[in-house]
């Protein structure tokens, strides 16, 4: 079991790294930031001078360790535009990006989950087939058409609801709608799958050969077995809760993370966009690694075959 | 319970179809009290499905007809709470894959105690002592310490036994084992149908078994149903239908068995396979296999009708009691050619 979680843990950081590493070199190989922060006019002096300020005469690899050294010691850059610390830049966003994404996790799982699990069990009825064509819909429609859609719908047409910008609870109905369609289709899917899987298995028949209660086989017996590749869903979804959704933040005017990254890579405010990377990517593997914990609780044959 | 009845259960006339496609033609079977009753057939012959429809284990798409009676009081067609009660409680049933029918997830000791709680009411401590009672009585060793295991800790004969446990949970009047040996190799085969002998005769259960294994039938019954094709197609003692089979087609199966007394012998298949449910001769089922069909057998269906030695046969060309001697050796000559 140590075993299982230190290979694990060490696999997280070689993801991370190589995250960090990717983005660094790509930022500075993909434009000049000296020419987008201060325009195409300026003279060649202030380009010099802003780029000795910030470091980025220096050879690639000689910047490179020096971010990985301030990276341990906590300091992630300062924002070139703003002049203040990167970090705290994006933990502000973090707050606005949850109040939409938090709420749509918990639609995903609560409409997704039993949506699906009712298909499983009325097969070939019309709400079976309903489910599948909805979320077959929902997942395939790309989130700014959608979103678009939804505008036109309740916010121009209906003028029910705002189109854009933060402000009250009305402000975050579209975006989280927007947002948590897509899941909800692939959740219903997966989970119908699933059920429909395990209800098929010999040990749903011992159960019920048991006597034992229909609600009981279908709680008991059949749905931790279902978990097992819900949670793979679960998971990934948990883990993009911070990166939130860049375009649907875009299409709302929401000032979260995912505008705050298009904005900064934009202006190659370098500091910014690393700095949201890597906690985008430390957000990912940690979910994956609790993902991968939970599998262990929730299927012991894995547990067993780490062991070994 | 209205009328005394000497059977436990009642088979009549049971049908079942999966998607409009009849699989069982009307099965007319007794099993008494504490008795064991052997079912024998090739693969698909309806020998499970017969006790799947009875317990309504049956998936939704499955129609079934017919009479199901226990005791006198009738289960087709019952609701689903009143199945409930007999699944488990006076009809267990353990079957074919035991490794993949105990649920891999659950621990050991929770899937057992789980049918001691709702048939007898044990809860907590006691459930768990007589759970290990269970575990000790089928020959699981420590149990105490596999308690707390699942089921991928152990072997494919301890699973079975692990499922036998589980199905005297309820101390059931009626035990169906559907071809509980088939999955295990033959020193653990031997092992199960010892414990299933002996567990009968110390609970007096009954036992309906299901296997197309001629030697472990006539280890475990006293009374052998050979089926083919969705209907029974003779029915007798073990003595009679080892000593002198009637029908051609259990007739058949013995001949398929390679002897291990006396000289070598060529075995003799049964000519053909089994004939797709959906499109079953005109007559007879197995006319198209048999060596004795005549004319009269392709176009007729024959009935399961009482012999006067106590058998019921469905075969109107059987092998004359008596004969079968010389049959066996025209049937080997056949081969030979």
């Amino acid at each position: 079991m140590v075993q299982f979680v230190l290979t694990r843990l060490l696999r997280a950081v070689i993801t991370i790294a190589a995250v960090v590493t990717f983005a660094f070199v790509v930022l500075r190989m993909s434009g000049d930031p000296a020419q987008v922060m201060l325009g195409p006019d300026v003279p060649q002096e202030s380009v010099d001078a802003f780029r000795r300020a910030w470091g980025l005469d220096q050879p690639l690899w000689i910047q490179y360790l020096a971010y990985i050294k301030s990276i341990f010691t906590g300091d992630f850059g300062v924002s070139m535009r703003d002049k203040a610390p990167a970090i705290d830049l994006v933990l502000e966003r973090v707050p606005a990006t949850l109040q939409l994404t938090l709420p749509a996790l918990l639609l995903k799982l609560l409409i997704g989950i039993p949506a699906g699990v009712y298909a499983a069990f009325h097969r070939q009825s019309v709400t079976d087939r309903s489910v599948i064509l909805l979320s077959i819909l929902g997942f395939t429609i790309p989130s700014f058409v959608l979103g678009l859609i939804l505008v036109l719908v309740f916010a121009v047409t209906l003028g029910m609801l705002p189109s854009g910008g933060q402000g009250t609870w009305a402000h975050t109905v579209l975006p989280i709608l927007t947002m948590s369609i897509g899941g909800i289709g692939i959740l219903a899917r997966f989970s119908r799958s699933a059920m429909i899987e395990v209800m098929g298995q010999p040990f749903i028949r011992t159960a019920s050969a048991k006597g034992l209660k229909w609600r009981d086989v279908v709680w008991g017996h059949a749905l931790p077995n279902a978990a097992i590749p819900i949670v793979t869903i679960v998971g990934f979804m948990v883990g993009s809760l911070i990166a939130g959704a860049v375009v649907v933040e875009s299409i709302f005017s929401w000032p979260g993370i995912g505008r705050l990254l298009v904005v900064s890579v934009t202006n190659r405010d370098l500091a910014v966009v690393q700095c949201i990377l890597l906690i985008i990517a430390a957000a990912m593997v940690i979910s994956n690694l609790a993902v991968d914990l939970l599998y262990g609780w929730l299927d012991p044959r894995l547990r067993s075959r780490a062991a070994h | 319970m209205n009328t005394v009845t000497p059977n436990l259960v009642e088979l009549r006339d049971l049908k079942v179809a999966f998607d409009g496609v009849q699989v069982l033609h009307g099965i007319d079977l007794d099993v008494g009290h504490g008795e064991a009753v052997g079912l024998v057939g090739e693969s698909g012959c309806g020998k499970s499905v017969t006790w799947l429809a009875a317990l309504g284990l049956l998936p939704g798409k499955a129609s079934v007809t017919g009479s199901i009676r226990l005791e006198g009081d009738e289960l087709s067609a019952a609701p689903r709470p009143t199945l409930e009660k007999v699944r488990g409680k006076r009809i267990a049933m353990i079957f074919q894959d035991p490794s993949s029918s105990l649920n891999p997830v659950l621990r050991i000791g929770r899937q057992l105690t789980e049918a001691l709680t709702i048939h007898r009411g044990l809860t907590g401590e006691s459930a768990k002592a007589e759970a290990l009672r269970l575990m000790d009585l089928v020959g699981i060793p420590d149990p105490r310490r596999r308690f707390d295991q699942f089921a991928h800790e152990f072997s494919g004969g301890q699973c079975q036994r692990l499922m036998i446990a589980m199905a005297l949970a309820g101390e059931p009047e009626l035990l169906i084992a559907d071809e509980p040996t088939t999955a295990l190799d033959a020193t653990i085969q031997a092992q199960i149908l010892d414990l299933l002998v002996q567990l009968r005769s110390e609970t007096g259960m009954a036992l309906v078994f299901i296997s197309h294994d001629l030697g472990a039938v006539s280890q475990v019954c006293e009374r052998v149903c050979v089926m083919y094709a969705g209907r029974i197609v003779e029915q007798g003692s073990v003595d009679q239908l080892f000593g002198a089979p009637r029908h051609p087609y259990t007739r058949g199966l013995f001949d398929a068995i390679p002897r291990l007394d006396g000289p070598r012998q060529r075995l003799v298949p049964i000519p053909g396979t089994v004939p797709n449910p959906k499109e079953l001769p005109r007559g007879c089922a197995f006319s198209p296999r048999c060596r004795h069909a005549t004319q009269f057998c392709l176009t007729n269906k024959p009935r399961l009708l009482l012999q006067p030695d106590g058998r019921s046969l469905a075969c109107t060309n059987p092998i004359e009691a008596g004969r079968e001697g010389a049959v066996q050796a025209k049937i080997l000559e056949e081969a030979i050619r």
